[in-house]
Formats: structure tokens, sequence, C-alpha cells
């Protein structure tokens, strides 16, 4: 299992461009971060970079389990997973087709494809085109942090759940915690949990 | 082996149900094929001398019109990232992306040709020679043309950059297949031409994937 990213003096380049340079960053499972700096500053392209869509022109992005270094490869394709600005979903599809296809794809099954939709209460939504679903909050559930409150990510989905790679996968609150303990039930009943996240500005 | 048959069935589903690709290819045939004979003229005997000729010039500019967007619509919504991330290297991603295109396009275009053909007068006895090579020349235009589709990848005019970039390595399996079939209404020997045809697309299936992939990288890099 996957427990820290570490990324040393990386550079990254567009083109002509250096996006950034000597970015030095870890990241430890459980934690939430948020990466800031203005348009064009690199944040896109670091994820990518992180996901191995991007070569570093300089540096490095290291991966580290419980037993020690994991190679790259593996690492990537067991326990990362990138959500672009791009959601690669095909507008004359059903979500189920789509949901079915991502769950496939990604080494999950058709079973786990069900109980994920089910547990998210999108059963509903299954049949409908993509391109129907397009346009619509991705969550009605989830709201962003009131005025004077500390920033909070929302993890959108079970920890422990049989649906597989996520993104909220081991999130973990300060008193250690996972955050899909705090979830009872399924569908309607269920709610996400708000996880204290760090700022990164990437850029600046 | 999985997730490539994952794909496959997705990119299948996908080339029959966005639109009618196909289709358009095929009507895009039945188009070239009535438009050639009347600037070739309407003498029988000239049609039936041409037919072959015609039948595979039309394949391969249907073949040509339905490869534009073959890996430009997943790099623009963002499924090529998926795609690259997945657990398939991206030579199979190119691999199943081709295969379901011709079997999407590529056979059924070879089952017009044989239409076409005798509708134009070709000789019935080249038929049976006529299907395996369409096939196997649809094999290549699907693995040349996803090889030109993803070298404009991200171009402004991908379209014609794909025509630029493939119809020359459309030329070799023209003249190997229609030759073949010239060969056999002739008379002549017609196995080397089928042969080259085949070694051609065989070819084209080994190594294409390869370079795809390489220029997929290229444009996600």
């Amino acid at each position: 299992m996957l427990r820290t990213i570490r990324i040393k003096d990386l550079s990254l380049v567009r083109g002509e461009r250096r996006l950034f340079s000597g970015l030095d960053l870890e990241i430890s499972a459980g934690q939430a971060v948020a990466l800031t700096g203005r348009n064009g500053a690199g944040k896109t392209s670091l994820l990518r970079a992180v996901a191995g869509l991007l070569r570093p022109a300089h540096g490095d992005i290291g991966f580290e389990g419980e037993a020690g270094p994991l190679e790259a490869e593996v690492a990537r394709s067991d326990a990362l997973h990138l959500v672009g600005h791009h959601d690669g979903l095909k507008s004359t599809r059903s979500a189920w087709e789509e949901l079915r296809f991502q769950s496939l794809w990604t080494g999950g099954s058709e079973a786990s494809a069900r109980v994920a939709a089910t547990w998210l209460d999108l059963d509903r939504l299954l049949d409908l085109e993509i391109r129907r679903l397009v346009g619509r909050p991705a969550s009605p559930r989830g709201s962003g942090p009131a005025a004077g409150q500390p920033p909070v990510a929302v993890a959108a989905g079970r920890a422990d759940g049989p649906a597989g790679r996520r993104p909220s996968r081991g999130l973990r609150r300060p008193d250690g915690r996972t955050p899909g303990r705090r979830w009872h039930g399924a569908g309607r009943r269920a709610r996400p949990l708000p996880v204290p996240y760090r700022v990164v500005e990437i850029g600046g | 082996m999985r997730a490539f048959l994952i794909l496959l069935r997705r990119e299948l589903a996908l080339a029959w149900g966005n639109g009618g690709g196909p289709l358009l290819a095929l009507a895009f045939y039945a188009c070239v094929v009535t438009l050639l004979p009347l600037a070739a003229g309407r003498a029988p005997e000239r049609l039936a001398s041409l037919a072959p000729g015609i039948a595979w010039l039309a394949l391969a500019l249907a073949a040509l019109l339905s490869l534009e967007r073959l890996f430009e619509r997943d790099f623009e919504d963002g499924a090529l990232d998926l795609l690259a991330l997945g657990p398939a290297p991206l030579e199979a991603v190119a691999v199943a992306k081709c295969l379901a295109h011709w079997l999407a396009a590529g056979a059924p275009l070879a089952f017009a040709a044989l239409i076409a053909a005798l509708a134009l007068g070709a000789s019935p006895h080249i038929i049976p020679l006529l299907i395996p090579c369409a096939l196997a020349g649809g094999l290549a235009f699907s693995f040349l043309g996803g090889l030109g589709a993803s070298l404009a990848l991200g171009s402004k005019r991908g379209g014609l950059l794909v025509a630029v970039i493939v119809l020359p390595l459309y030329v070799p399996p023209v003249i190997f297949g229609a030759g073949a079939l010239d060969a056999l209404a002739g008379g002549l020997p017609w196995t080397g031409g089928l042969y080259l045809l085949l070694a051609y697309s065989a070819a084209a299936v080994a190594l294409g994937p390869i370079a795809m992939a390489a220029a997929c990288r290229n444009a996600l890099d």
C-alpha cells in the first residue's frame, strides 16, 4: 500500500516555458493537499507528472509503501487515480455504461460498480445519457466552507467500501479514524465527511 | 488481455452507437463509387476494367474519412489520459482502437467493395479474391490511418494533416490489392500481389501500434 509520495527538487517545463523549479513536497497517506497558484503555474502539470503523464525536466517523484520504496509503475497502477479537468466520459453513452467501463478498466468489477452506484444514490440516473447529466452539480451533498471556517475537503465515498480505487481511499482524520467509518447506511442516508487539508502553493 | 477486450468492446460500441460513423463511411463509399464512373466514361468494358481500381480507391478514401478522429475525441475529452493510466499499455490501446475501427468500418466496407465491383461490371471470378484483399487492405488502412490520427493529435487542422500523412502510406496496399485483382481478371499470376498485400498489412499491424503509442505519449506530455 502506498504510504508516501515524495517529490524532490522537481522542475516542470511545457514547451519553452518553465512552470516551476525546485519543488519539494511530501504527502503521506491520509493527508489531503490543496495545490494553489495562478493560472498556468503548473498545478495540473504537477498532478500529471505524479500520475506519470508528464516527464519532469528535473527532479524525482518517488513512492514509498509500508515496506520501503515502490516501483513507480506499481504505485501508479495500484494506488493513484487522476481526475483531470476533463472527465473522459462519452456523451452518447449512458451513465451505467461509463461507470461500468471505468470500474472494469481500473480493475474493478461490474458488481462493484453497481454497489458504488447504489451507495452514492445514483441508481435512478444510471440509464440517462451522460450529455443529459453534464452541467448538473457533481454532488448535491457537498458544500464549501462557510466564511471564517477552516478549509475542508470533502471525501466523497466510503474509504472502506468495495468500490475500490477512489481518491478518498486512505484519507484519515487527525484523530486517526477513517472517514468511511463515519458513514452510516447507504444511499440518501450516507453523508460526506469534511477533512482538513494542507495548502501548497505552486509557482509562488 | 482482459483490459484489451474491455476496451475493444467499448470502442466497438462507440463506433456503432456514436452517430453512425461506419454508416457514414459506407455512404461516402457509395458516393465515390457512383461519381467515379461518371468521370471515367460509361462504356461497360471500360468500367469493368476500372472496377477493381475504383473499388480500392474508394475503400482507401472511405477508411480515411472515419479515421480522422480515432484518437482526437479521446484526447479532447480526457479519455486518453484515462486509457494511458490504465492497466493496458498504450500499444494495446492503439491495437484495440484500430481493430475496432476495422471491425466496425473496414469489414463492412470490404463487403461494400464486393457489391461495388459487381455493380461496375467486374468479372465475377475475381470475387473470391476481392473479399480477402479488401479485408487485408482494410486492416492496413485502419492501422496506418491510426498512425496518422495519432501523429495529428492536438493539431488545429488535424483532418488535412491525417490525409497528408496517411495517403502516401496507402499507396502500396492499393497497388498490391488492385494489381492482384487485375492479374486475376487478366489470367495472370496474382499470388504475388496478394502476398505482398498480406505482408504489408502484417507490418502495419505489428509496427503501427508502437508508433501510435509513442505519438500519443508525445501529445499527452
